[in-house]
């Protein structure tokens, strides 16, 4: 096992990547994403691999698209703003079955937003990372050390479910340093025989197409797709939960925001009150099985998000709005404290008890 | 149980990052959880900076110290903005030379020390931060001597190797000031 | 007798057998026989891969026997890039129409050039829109009347037509900038010269190759094929001229890379870095 070292997150997210076997890098400065591109474009040329600053990043998401159509591990990695412009190029990677890795270090929006770390592209990364009917798998890293296991798990499950994944990262996690062990360098990849690398006369041509102008056909292949998802949405359902056996207070956070919760919930315990956490890791698909678990104590939900609430639409869902579900946020790049989530714990814990 | 807070904030250009990191640098090497992190953006080029750092025994929640135990002050608008923060017990190190006007505060210790100073009649221009990360390690200890010393070692990268001796002067200044 | 006869002509075999979409008397399919007769011609249709674009010819992944990907409206060069970069032995070619290549896919077509991306471009300028009914095109002439000109193409507020060859022809990574066309026989026989020369650039690693094709589209212009043909001579030619923009080996120089340090030669950090 390699030794612990001090990393930046977004420095994690890279050096996971390349030790995933990801060999091709295509992105454009954005704050607070940039040390990430930095460290492909010191490290690529050393591992005989391509860092390419692209022109803007609707080029970076159509080179992606590319590499992976020609069968590469491939990644590109932005910031808010950025990843709407990418978000046509994603649709078109949903709509080929192109495998890619895709990094939003989030920042404060809508529009130019503020360059400070924030949750608010939760719906634009579960509902819609590009047009028509599709999914991309979305992982919330909440530690330096996940964004180096996430982002190293997140190839496999790119390449297995032929599907662009999303790390949905914030500035905070990106720009932090913490103690991390990477992982294992991934010598075997995985064969895409469906990939154009030229037929050399062996085999009928490959084409890589978002495009059935036949509504029928075009039907078919969202509807064969949809299955995959439905395997996704079993298999890949993943969440971490902390003291939630006898929760009453349920609290559900992810990424940066869930280490305040933590924070909180533990602040809470030693009080009295009965809180718990469920932190979810994927975001797509939505951990509901390890929510709806907690039902059978819960009182209340708290969705605890830095944004003005858009996870918690999903926590509803999954608890089928039995019980409340209350809300405890920051936004604009505003991170909360955990004085202010234990204070809505309080409150919520004397509702409770009345 | 034990979790410091650190704060550290001046100029950007200052070294408060890479102090921040020499701190970190001890807590990894002892085996802590630990957390650095930076501010960022625009404030980085010529105005202020600031890191947090914590060292706990515990996994750490929210990286970000709105409310330190220990502050490094390298410029007077730091002083200005997170005196008044710091917890009862706490400690500040203030670099005098560029923070004229201090004022004690109930509950916390103050130690104004002229690190830039010093740090030129020694020859050591531009490490007052490790200075600082002397004098704090001095008033509040945060790690064993000997694994600070190593965290230079860790921290000064192989191309600026002639750099270690430097600061590990500089520490030992800011520890017998 | 028999064994006197040959075949004299035949579909190439990086041309599949199916029905395109094109209109009757469209020269795009003219364009993508000479580029399939191109792939045979070099023996390299096994290790091709095609990018089609947005566009008339958005369904060339289905005409073309070698590897191909459909790509976004104007990101063909993006995907190409991509595309090259991990298999730099394949043979990479982008095939692009006006709208495609010179508005939404400028920033990638100028980028992908600069960078001097070692692929083809097969550029079919018709001044129109072709697949979405006839509206105007970055190419469209002044005064040319189309869906969303229907007063003539008014430069003074829909500004001037693009010349991409003498455009890109200034940057220092392009190998080869041609211009062709396909109205005559021995047109068509210069443009598929101009297309294998284009490919054997790639071939040879001399850097980014475009050739620009004018072309008609007889039924959005409202013509049959031959008046179109007249049409474009009489108005296309002239804004658009027939030649070669730019040919590093011609120019007398090795490759693109000593083209761009002799265009720099009195720049201290280019020349030092190039040695």
């Amino acid at each position: 096992m390699s030794e612990k070292v001090l990393m930046k997150g977004n420095e994690a997210l890279a050096e996971s990547a390349i030790r995933a076997g990801c060999r091709f890098f295509f992105g454009y400065p954005i704050t607070p994403q940039t040390e990430l591109a930095a460290y492909m474009s010191k490290r690529m040329p050393k591992e005989g691999g391509t860092y390419l600053q692209a022109e803007s990043e609707i080029a970076a998401i159509n080179m992606v698209y590319g590499a992976s159509a020609a069968g590469a591990r491939v990644m590109t990695s932005s910031s808010s703003p950025g990843i709407s412009l990418k978000t046509e190029g994603i649709s078109y990677m949903i709509g080929a079955d192109l495998p890619g890795v895709i990094i939003n270090v989030q920042r404060g929006g809508p529009g130019l937003g503020s360059i400070q770390p924030s949750q608010a592209d939760y719906w634009q990364a579960t509902r819609a990372l590009g047009h028509g009917d599709g999914h991309v798998i979305v992982l919330a890293p909440s530690t330096v050390q996940e964004m180096a296991d996430l982002a190293y798990g997140a190839f496999d499950l790119a390449d297995e479910y032929r599907t662009p994944v999303m790390i949905l990262a914030d500035g905070m996690l990106g720009q932090m340093m913490e103690p991390v062990v990477l992982p294992e360098r991934r010598e075997e990849l995985p064969e895409k025989p469906w990939a154009v690398t030229g037929h050399k006369g062996q085999r009928p041509h490959n084409v890589v197409n978002s495009l059935y102008l036949t509504a029928d056909d075009l039907e078919y292949h969202v509807v064969e797709r949809e299955k995959r998802y439905d395997i996704i949405r079993r298999e890949e359902q993943r969440a971490e939960c902390v003291m939630t056996e006898d929760a009453e207070i349920v609290v559900v956070a992810f990424g940066a925001s869930a280490r305040i919760a933590r924070s909180a919930v533990v602040q809470a315990r030693e009080k009295g009150i009965k809180a718990g956490l469920v932190r979810p890791i994927t975001l797509w698909p939505f951990p509901q099985d390890a929510v709806a678990a907690t039902l059978s104590t819960a009182k209340a939900y708290l969705s605890v998000e830095m944004s003005m609430g858009q996870m918690i639409e999903d926590v509803r869902l999954a608890v089928h709005d039995r019980v409340p579900v209350e809300f405890c946020g920051r936004t604009g790049g505003v991170i909360p404290t955990p004085a202010e989530v234990l204070a809505k714990l309080e409150e919520m814990n004397a509702k409770g008890g009345e | 149980m034990a979790t410091e807070n650190i704060l550290l904030a001046g100029f950007g250009g200052q070294g408060v990052l890479f102090a921040g990191k020499v701190i970190a640098s001890a807590g990894l090497i002892e085996g802590r959880e630990l957390s650095w992190l930076p501010s960022y953006g625009p404030e980085m080029r010529g105005g202020t900076a600031n890191c947090s750092v914590v060292l706990s025994d515990d996994p750490i929640g929210s990286p970000l110290v709105t409310t330190p135990d220990a502050l490094i002050a390298m410029n007077q608008p730091s002083f200005d903005k997170f005196c008044d923060k710091v917890t009862d017990g706490g400690v500040i190190v203030v670099d005098s030379t560029l923070v004229p006007s201090t004022h004690e505060i109930e509950g916390v210790r103050l130690c104004a020390i002229p690190a830039a100073q010093m740090a030129e009649e020694a020859g050591l221009k531009g490490l007052a931060n490790i200075i600082c990360v002397g004098k704090l390690f001095a008033e509040a200890p945060f790690c064993d001597k000997d694994t600070l010393f190593a965290a230079i070692d860790k921290c000064v990268p192989a191309r600026k190797a002639a750099m270690v001796e430097k600061n590990k002067q500089a520490l030992k200044i800011g520890m017998n000031a | 007798m028999a064994e006197e006869r040959k075949i004299v002509y035949q579909r190439p075999h990086a041309l599949l057998p199916v029905n395109t979409n094109y209109c009757p008397g469209c020269p795009h399919g003219i364009v993508v026989r000479t580029v399939a007769e191109v792939l045979d011609e070099l023996g390299i249709e096994g290790k091709t891969v095609g990018i089609a674009p947005v566009g008339c010819a958005v369904m060339a992944y289905d005409f073309f026997g070698c590897d191909m990907i459909e790509a976004a409206h104007g990101r063909a060069p993006a995907v190409a890039t991509g595309c090259k970069r991990v298999n730099p032995d394949n043979i990479v070619f982008a095939y692009q129409g006006d709208g495609d290549l010179a508005s939404i896919g400028m920033a990638e077509t100028i980028h992908a050039a600069t960078r001097g991306e070692n692929i083809t471009v097969i550029f079919i300028n018709n001044a129109i829109y072709g697949m979405t009914g006839g509206q105007m095109a970055p190419t469209s002439l002044p005064h040319q009347v189309t869906q969303t000109s229907p007063y003539g193409r008014d430069v003074s507020t829909a500004g001037y037509p693009i010349r991409v060859c003498e455009l890109l022809s200034t940057l220092d990574g392009v190998a080869l900038a041609q211009r062709v066309t396909v109205d005559t026989p021995k047109n068509v026989r210069a443009a598929k010269r101009a297309i294998k020369k284009a490919f054997q650039y790639q071939i040879d690693g001399v850097g980014y190759s475009i050739i620009e094709v004018v072309s008609t589209c007889p039924t959005n212009w409202g013509m049959t094929p031959q008046d179109a043909f007249g049409w474009m001579r009489e108005n296309m030619l002239p804004y658009y001229p027939l030649g070669v923009f730019r040919d590093v080996l011609a120019e007398g120089h090795e490759s693109v890379a000593e083209a761009a340090i002799e265009r720099a030669k009195d720049c201290p950090i280019v020349m030092e870095g190039g040695k």
